[in-house]
């Protein structure tokens, strides 16, 4: 009876017919949906509604991460009239992200989901009087209260978002963040325009800080579409360039993390040393942030002897710098006053807000996609993501010093065995340079997902094709999505002054929640 | 005498902090008087004055101003008499510094800006435990030498023998710490930090503007030097001629300064929590120079 609920998917990116996704009648839905979230480790990758003739197919792909496997399951709900469905969100709070973004395009109501709020006001949104100057700010009454509003201009320029807070004191009661104010429209654009160079470049333009994680998401998507097998070469290159933006992105927070609690010294040595990182990036493919270097089924910028000798002599003098000023930055008493029990996320909560990436892992959860869903050169050479207990800022802090050294080490792997393999990749420029993607084309009515884990958490991608293979809708979810929730929940009962440095352990993105 | 050698030392003061900050970080730096030329910038720019403000706003940071430099001709220079010097003109001194800190916290509060308003609070918190310290330090200083007018203290207490020397090296310490507390620097504040819900001092500042802000950065340049030249008194022994005396003055300044500088590179911020904590270990630190003196005088009768 099973095969008949949802389907399995045990490679990563993969993708399916639609006709082959079950279509289950709501309660059955529910009633699987509740079996599945009872596994341990199994949480959404995507739930969105599938705009179809007469009806919304509302698509669920779950990651069951200790099966490896991807589970996708449906259900069909009519367009006209509207339906008024029991939300998900009151047995599994994670989901109430997908389902106000479901509430938000459709206008689908969920009469029982406890925080309905809009997520992004895009522009094709199912009820126009919902503007972001009317956001629906939670507030307290109370004479010793007050509510401090932060942004949307951030005071350092970053992104815009804006923070209200509610505070006791210097006590911060409750955070609301409101994001919304950088939507582009970006899934929508992946469906304007299909010309693959346009959407590779705008795949790295999701986020800036991600460039490489969310382009080989997407590419990984339109490969499986196009029933493209990528060459172990390729998969290496890639996997290379995804850690060294890992190790960038993770030395500069280090930096930010030093510059917040005014230590001078950690933050000039970790900015010096991410600089040599991204160059590294700059001097293989032209670019800091490594745009231009994925791209499907090909690579415009092959790796040659010369670069892998420069990555791995950099990687060197960055491994043993990074790891004196971190021992530096660990063992400082006023470093650590700051960092300890700051901005706590504790596992229970982080398992029930569905935290993804380094934010889970230093909250004790073993969530990785490299580990539960391999991906690129990780199917090849498994890996052991590490992970810390605690879930405070000292923990988002030192994980990030360990997954640095794990990166460092994978490159190092992965680079031997090219050089090693080298002489049988003799004639690699030629295969890899040579797009076939085009005379393929893409299968038609089906749907493809890929996840990869980025240096901030799992990115999924999903994309779904018409009957004549083109792309008919695209949906992104970056982990930021997930995990500005868990900022929201770490800064309670913490000082507001704390704030920034919370938020800076998390890093997180306002344009990959925005789109 | 002290008056004007203060005014000279400020203007460097700043941009050696800035200097050796720099230096330590690997980068170049701006110059030494950079502080001071951006300064004379302001001064020649129009305030913009925010209309929920009243006049408190903009009377602060004149009077805040004129409180240091009153504060300032009270000073004496080593061996040489303050200008307005009297008996108990150090509270008087105290005290002119709190009014002027009283008047910014007041004309934060004006602007009725939710970010200005927590920075007061947290200034007003933080001065107020800071009041005890210098009391104390100054109260201890009177029992030993019998004066309560801050000329015949430093006189005095330079031939108070061997005892003056630990006292001398608690009283610097509490006074660097206290300087360093008055200015909003670290480990209480950070003056680089550009997050306004963390902020102590810069946040209260955020309002003013152009000739008005000037007043306050000069206000902040005197406060070190001032500080300094309270240091001074310790350290500078009367009877050297007058010219080594000028010398050593720009030394303690110069190397204040620099200290300052260096503790600001190589430590973290305090955790705004446990500012209170820190700040009364400093009062305590004072008692226990207190009760020392009392002990070597034979005050304490059992």
């Amino acid at each position: 009876m099973n095969q008949t609920r949802y389907i399995e998917l045990f490679s990563n990116p993969d993708s399916v017919r639609l006709l082959d996704i079950p279509v289950l009648d709501y309660p059955a839905f529910l009633a699987f949906l509740d079996q599945l979230m009872g596994e341990e480790g199994t949480h959404c990758v995507a739930y969105f509604a599938l705009p179809q003739a007469e009806t919304f197919r509302f698509i669920c792909c779950m990651a069951a991460d200790e099966n490896h496997a991807l589970v996708i399951f449906s259900h069909e709900q009519p367009r006209n009239p509207l339906p008024s469905l029991p939300s998900i969100t009151a047995r599994h709070f994670q989901f109430h992200v997908f389902e106000r973004e479901i509430f938000e395009n459709t206008g689908i109501k969920f009469p029982d989901h406890p925080w309905l709020k809009p997520v992004r006001f895009p522009f094709q949104r199912a009820d126009h009087s919902n503007i972001i100057d009317n956001y629906p700010f939670y507030s307290i009454e109370g004479e010793e209260l007050h509510e401090v509003g932060v942004g949307p201009i951030h005071a350092g320029i970053i992104e815009p978002g804006y923070f209200r807070f509610i505070c006791h004191g210097e006590e911060v009661l409750h955070l609301e963040i409101q994001l919304g104010f950088q939507h582009r429209g970006i899934e929508h654009l992946f469906v304007e325009n299909q010309q693959l160079l346009y959407q590779s470049i705008l795949a790295e333009n999701i986020t800036g800080d991600t460039a490489i994680g969310h382009s080989l998401a997407f590419t990984g998507v339109v490969e499986s579409l196009a029933g493209i097998h990528v060459s172990s070469s390729l998969a290496i290159e890639r996997t290379v360039a995804l850690e060294l933006e890992r190790i960038a992105v993770h030395i500069g927070d280090t930096a930010a993390l030093c510059t917040d609690i005014a230590y001078q010294f950690g933050q000039v040595v970790n900015e010096a040393l991410r600089t040599i990182v991204i160059n590294t990036t700059q001097l293989w493919c032209g670019n800091r942030f490594g745009k231009g270097l994925i791209r499907p089924s090909k690579t415009n910028y092959p790796l040659s002897l010369d670069i892998v000798k420069v990555i791995l002599k950099n990687l060197e003098e960055v491994e043993k710098r990074y790891l004196q000023v971190t021992d530096r930055i660990f063992t400082l008493s006023s470093v650590l006053g700051r960092f300890e029990n700051m901005g706590k996320l504790t596992p229970k909560q982080a398992t029930l807000i569905g935290t993804v990436g380094m934010a889970a892992r230093s909250s004790g959860m073993y969530r990785d996609i490299r580990w539960s869903h391999p991906f690129s050169a990780f199917t090849d050479h498994p890996y052991e993501p590490a992970m810390l207990q605690k879930g405070d800022v000292w923990s988002r802090a030192l994980l990030r010093k360990l997954e640095v050294e794990k990166s460092i080490e994978i490159i190092r792997k992965l680079l031997k065995n090219f050089m090693i393999d080298h002489s049988e990749f003799q004639n690699y420029e030629t295969v890899n340079q040579k797009s076939n993607i085009i005379n393929s084309g893409l299968a038609p009515l089906s749907l493809a997902i890929s996840l990869v884990e980025g240096w901030r958490g799992e990115i999924c991608h999903v994309a779904v094709t018409d009957n004549s293979g083109k792309m008919a809708f695209y949906k992104i979810k970056d982990p930021s999505l997930h995990n500005w929730m868990a900022l929201a929940l770490a800064v309670r009962n913490q000082e507001i002054s704390d704030f920034p440095l919370c938020n800076k352990s998390f890093n997180l993105s306002y344009c990959g929640n925005d789109l | 005498m002290g008056f004007v050698l203060v005014i000279a030392a400020a203007l460097f003061f700043p941009g050696i902090i800035i200097r050796v900050k720099s230096l330590l970080s690997g980068r170049k730096g701006p110059g030494i008087m950079q502080p001071w030329r951006n300064i004379l910038l302001l001064l020649r720019k129009g305030n913009v004055i925010s209309t929920t403000t009243s006049y408190i706003f903009r009377l602060a940071p004149t009077i805040y101003l004129c409180t240091i430099l009153c504060a300032i001709l009270l000073l004496p220079f080593p061996g040489v008499p303050s200008l307005l010097g009297f008996e108990g003109d150090f509270v008087l001194f105290a005290y002119m510094l709190a009014l002027g800190k009283f008047l910014f916290i007041i004309s934060a509060m004006d602007t009725g800006s939710s970010f200005e308003g927590m920075g007061a609070s947290r200034e007003a918190l933080y001065s107020m435990l800071a009041e005890p310290a210098f009391f104390i330090l100054f109260g201890t200083l009177a029992l030993l030498t019998g004066f309560s007018s801050m000329q015949p203290i430093f006189d005095s207490f330079q031939f108070a023998g061997h005892n003056s020397f630990i006292l001398g090296f608690i009283a610097v310490y509490l006074l660097i710490q206290i300087a360093m507390i008055e200015n909003s620097r670290m480990p209480i504040d950070d003056p680089k930090t550009h997050l306004e819900l963390t902020m102590i001092h810069e946040v209260m500042i955020l309002d003013h503007s152009g000739f008005d802000l000037a007043l306050i950065h000069i206000g902040t340049a005197l406060k070190f030097s001032m500080y300094g030249l309270l240091i001074a008194n310790f350290l500078i022994p009367p009877q050297f001629p007058l010219i080594i005396r000028i010398l050593l003055f720009f030394v303690v300044q110069v190397t204040m300064a620099v200290l300052i500088g260096l503790m600001e590179s190589f430590r973290a911020r305090k955790k705004l929590a446990k500012n209170p904590q820190f700040i009364v270990t400093l009062s305590s630190i004072g008692l226990v120079a207190f009760i020392l003196v009392l002990l070597i005088t034979f005050k304490m009768i059992g």
